[in-house]
């Protein structure tokens, strides 16, 4: 179905019920609860779920099936976010206009940015993209301010153009929807103790991650993405078959590009703002880092990393001092002031080190990211071949019919 | 004329600061071929170095005095520095006052310490991962030590300054037969550049005059055939790698008084400190520092009022258009050696 | 299908027929010096279309700098490399590739991380789309036929049982099988050999010894360069000797053996 064989197929439905019944599965805890604190199912977190996961399944495009490590992706997602800004402001509210120039302009973008970067290879390739980001953000902050409103960034104004939609009520603020839906507006389901939030926004902004895990999908299972992993396997060999890698290159880069764009140009449909930091070129280490942390050059683990960074952004960081002395509150005193005192510099403001921490770990002992680690596991538990898993390396076209 | 003086000058501290983290960067890229993104994180250390030692040396106990009174009447509580029990008030004055040049001393062994861990126990399992796992295992580290400096010192820069002698300008312009007021020039970037030359040529007579050095050196021409020679050049290079950081360190100590230093500032200098390297020559030492102070330089002059009218803006991007340039016409930069990394 | 199959369409293509000799591949006064040292020398040779013709000569002699310029990894000094009226020399490996010239590697340069199938499925697809093909979402149902002859390759070089290993996997001599099958499914018109059996136990090199002989009679032109002077009076129709950066001589096999040039060439360095 879909020109996916069954493991597909059941992958693509995995996520599909995941992100579908996310409010269900991410507010586990009644809200009353002490617990309710993990609750990860509102709105704007889950927004940032599926956005960062779209953007780590493009950049998992080039740098999974690729090897090329780009370090400036941030910059098509912050190009992607002003076109998206300017459509809203010039033309509709509607966020189709918005996302479509978004995913345009952050891939023509990408096309000049990785012709040029693509000249080079390894370290250098790097080097130049992260160059071109650090030079996007640095024009989007100073000389571009006329197009980018520098640090303020941009917003809808009441004053606005927007040719399609009119003039606005007075006092009415402007919010981006989808024909007539707006983005923000949610249902609340209140089960006894439990609430769960269906949110418009999430769900548009879920629908578009699935088709774009469904595009990688595609793209990973094609002849076109054999010639990609061939590229990051041995570029030299693939010369003497025939094969010109640079093409290759420049389109998975383009088409990660894309990506970038779309959910650059998400992400304004949702907080209907624009600015130059997310163009910073750590802004392009988060997508590493979520890429990475999953599994590159797997089809889930970008799409896990994301969501485990956004997780532990906002919720360990939401852990503050008093509430790990009520979590420990049954110790001894002692014994509760020394836990709390070694685990509060890894939550709270701290939350960064543990990413690092993590981080780190992940690059020396599960080079293949958390996908690895369960692949692992898996094969502990039982007799499959541990390249039996959701990876590029276990697929082949002969398993592919 | 002027101008063009003040601007070179200007571009001298912001140059040896480069210079001196690219050339750490290139000695342990030429040495081990490691990618090490966790540089400017050591140029930061170094920097809190300095502040933790002025912290320390102002440490103090609180003694009463008799012949003051707070406004109550009382006697007044006064801090006192430990360091005048011992050394008495004068000299501990001066000893705090000059707490950044003496936080050189306390950074070399610490530094060199750091680095000397950071290889053994993580960068020397890299070598022969591909360079994109040593970006991001650096990368990571990188995030770990700010961190770990933005847990116990926060996240605001922290004021250091430097000691009294050098904290303020002088003309320079008068030197040099100008009107007075023309080119203005704080004594302390001056010291900064003077250390930067010396630290600078400490190195290159380091490699180029000791048999340590020579070895190293043959080891970055050919690490294989030095190896059959029976030396063991492994444990050459993790000295190195303590060395670079050493230098990192030093150079971020005798940075805080132009910068206060804060949590992120190596990451900021990281960027720019690769652009230096690649432009340099990926591999030559002698290129880092003449690309350092070049694109100092270079963009301090790219920030004069003239030239923005003209092309506004270009100070910010010009060293990344640079870096894009020469990468481009000349992948080897300035002064690399064909060959290394040229792909 | 055979490999008979496969390499037939070679020689129809060509309107090969045999005892017309006609130059195909040529060596035109080819110069190639690495800082000073004179790598290769004048070096004119012609190939005839459909012959398989050996290359030999003493270690250090140039074979490996000759056979890097034909494919485009080195550029010579002087001189030109002339396929069926393409000029190669300047040209990158895949426009080469691209003219119909495959070589196997004599260290075999696999994908590693790629199973052995698809290693063979990329040179396949770049003999059937071209050196560029944008398609992101086509599927691999379109290639089912250039998969079972992949299948086939495989087959006739023994591998058939390693289809999904990953090739990083692989012995070295199963490598070298799966480098052959690689220059294989693509059919080329000019197949370079860099001492195919090397590496090889004596039984793998007379089963390699076999399926190139095989090939021969379907026509396709080989330049084969060997160690192993059991391969090449086995396979070879023509030698040309190389010495020095020059070739010192040429002819049959017979003739090579009689040669006295030849002999004192290899003196104290091989057996002929």
């Amino acid at each position: 179905m879909l020109g996916l064989n069954a493991r597909d197929l059941q992958i693509l439905l995995l996520v599909a019920i995941l992100t579908m019944f996310a409010p269900f599965f991410l507010n586990p805890f009644p809200v009353d609860s002490s617990l309710a604190q993990f609750n990860a199912g509102y709105p704007d977190l889950m927004q940032r779920f599926v956005i960062f996961g779209i953007f780590a399944i493009g950049f998992n495009i080039l740098f999974g099936l690729t090897g090329y490590l780009s370090f400036g992706h941030a910059a098509f997602l912050g190009a992607g976010s002003y076109a998206a800004i300017w459509m809203m402001k010039l033309l509709t509210m509607n966020i189709i206009p918005a996302i479509t120039l978004s995913i345009i302009v952050a891939g023509l973008f990408s096309l000049a940015v990785g012709y040029i970067s693509l000249r080079r290879s390894g370290i250098y390739f790097s080097i130049l993209t992260l160059a071109f980001a650090q030079m996007s953000y640095s024009l989007a902050y100073s000389v571009l301010t006329p197009i980018t409103g520098g640090e303020t960034g941009l917003q809808p104004k009441s004053n606005d153009p927007r040719i399609l939609d009119g003039a606005l009520e007075p006092g009415e603020q402007a919010r981006a929807s989808l024909f007539g839906m707006e983005m923000s507006s949610s249902y609340e389901l209140v089960v006894s103790g439990w609430v769960f939030t269906f949110n418009v926004g999430y769900y548009v902004a879920a629908f578009l991650m699935l088709v774009s895990f469904y595009a990688s999908i595609r793209i990973f299972r094609s002849p076109f993405g054999l010639m990609l992993r061939a590229v990051k396997s041995n570029q030299n060999r693939l010369g003497y078959t025939g094969v010109s890698a640079r093409p290759y290159n420049l389109a998975a880069f383009v088409i990660s590009g894309m990506y970038a764009g779309l959910a650059g140009g998400l992400m304004v449909a949702m907080d209907t703002q624009a600015g130059a930091e997310r163009m910073f070129w750590t802004a392009s280490g988060e997508v590493v880092l979520m890429t990475i942390l999953g599994g590159a050059g797997t089809l889930i683990g970008p799409v896990l990393g994301a969501g485990m960074i956004k997780y532990m952004e906002n919720i360990i960081s939401k852990i503050n001092q008093s509430v790990l002395e009520s979590w420990f509150a049954w110790a001894p005193d002692f014994l509760q002031d020394f836990i709390v005192a070694v685990i509060y510099p890894f939550v709270g403001k701290g939350w960064h080190l543990t990413l690092g921490l993590m981080f780190m770990l992940v690059v020396i002992f599960l080079p293949g990211g958390l996908m690895q680690g369960i692949g692992k596991i898996g094969a502990l538990f039982s007799r499959k071949k541990p390249n039996d898993r959701d990876s590029v390396a276990g697929s082949t076209p002969a398993a592919a019919e | 004329m002027e101008a063009i003086v003040l601007q070179v000058l200007n571009g001298l501290d912001k140059g040896s600061a480069y210079a001196l983290i690219a050339l750490g960067l290139t000695l342990i890229f030429g040495t081990l071929g490691v990618v090490n993104f966790a540089h400017g994180a050591l140029f930061m250390i170094g920097a809190f170095c300095a502040v933790t030692l002025s912290k320390l040396l102002t440490v103090s106990h609180i003694v009463i005095d008799e012949t003051k009174t707070d406004f109550l009447g009382n006697p007044a509580k006064v801090e006192v520095p430990y360091l005048y029990d011992v050394f008495g008030q004068a000299t501990g004055d001066v000893i705090i006052d000059w707490a950044v040049p003496i936080s050189i001393l306390v950074a070399i062994p610490v530094m060199m310490a750091i680095g000397v861990a950071m290889e053994r126990g993580l960068i020397k399992h890299f070598y022969k991962r591909p360079h994109a796992d040593q970006i991001l295992v650096t990368f990571g580290l990188a995030i770990v030590l700010q961190e770990i400096i933005k847990y116990f010192y926060g996240a605001n820069p922290i004021p250091t300054p430097a000691p009294e002698v050098f904290a303020g300008s002088f003309d320079f312009g008068t030197l040099l037969g100008f009107d007075p007021n023309l080119v203005i020039y704080p004594y302390w970037r001056l010291v900064y550049f003077a250390f930067a030359a010396v630290v600078i040529g400490g190195v290159f007579s380091f490699l180029q005059f000791t048999t340590f050095g020579m070895v190293v050196r043959a080891g970055m021409q050919d690490r294989e055939t030095v190896g059959l020679l029976g030396i063991n050049i492994d444990k050459r290079f993790t000295i190195m790698f303590g060395l670079a950081a050493a230098v990192a360190g030093i150079a971020g100590v005798m940075y805080t008084p132009i910068n206060s230093p804060n949590y992120h500032m190596g990451m900021d200098f990281l960027v720019l400190s690769f652009v230096v390297v690649v432009v340099g020559g990926m591999g030559s030492l002698g290129g880092a520092v003449l690309a350092g102070f070049l694109l100092g330089i270079l963009e301090s002059f790219a920030s004069m009022g003239q030239v923005l009218e003209v092309l506004p803006g270009i100070n910010q991007v010009i060293l990344y258009v640079v870096a894009i340039v020469i990468l481009l016409t000349r992948p080897r930069g300035l002064m690399g050696r064909p060959g290394v990394m040229e792909d | 299908m055979s490999i008979q199959d496969i390499t037939d369409d070679a020689g129809e293509d060509r309107g090969f027929k045999r005892g017309t000799p006609n130059t195909v591949f040529h060596i035109d006064d080819v110069h190639k010096s690495f800082a000073g040292l004179h790598a290769l020398s004048d070096v004119d040779l012609s190939v005839h279309e459909g012959e398989t013709h050996a290359i030999i000569g003493p270690n250090g002699a140039g074979k490996s700098t000759l056979l890097n310029v034909c494919v485009g990894r080195l550029k010579p000094d002087r001189g030109a490399v002339v396929f069926d009226g393409h000029v190669l020399t300047g040209k990158t490996p895949y426009e080469i590739n691209q003219v119909g010239v495959a070589r196997v590697f004599q260290t075999p340069e696999v994908f590693p991380d790629l199973t052995v199938l698809e290693n063979v499925m990329v040179p396949g697809l770049s003999k059937k789309h071209g050196h560029f093909k944008f398609s992101p979402f086509s599927s691999f149902r379109k290639e089912s036929a250039l998969q079972d002859e992949a299948e086939h390759v495989l087959k006739s070089v023994g591998l058939q049982a390693q289809l999904t290993d990953n090739a990083s996997s692989m012995s070295r001599g199963d490598k070298r099988r799966l480098e052959l099958a690689m220059g294989l499914i693509q059919k080329p018109r000019l197949l370079l050999l860099d001492e195919p059996t090397a590496g090889m136990a004596r039984h793998d090199t007379n089963a390699t010894i076999d399926l190139l002989k095989q090939i021969k009679e379907g026509g396709m032109t080989k330049v084969i360069i060997e160690h192993d002077m059991h391969v090449v009076f086995s396979l070879a129709d023509r030698i040309s000797v190389l010495a020095g950066g020059r070739i010192i001589a040429q002819g049959t096999p017979e003739e090579i053996k009689n040669d006295p040039r030849v002999k004192e060439a290899y003196l104290g360095d091989e057996e002929v």
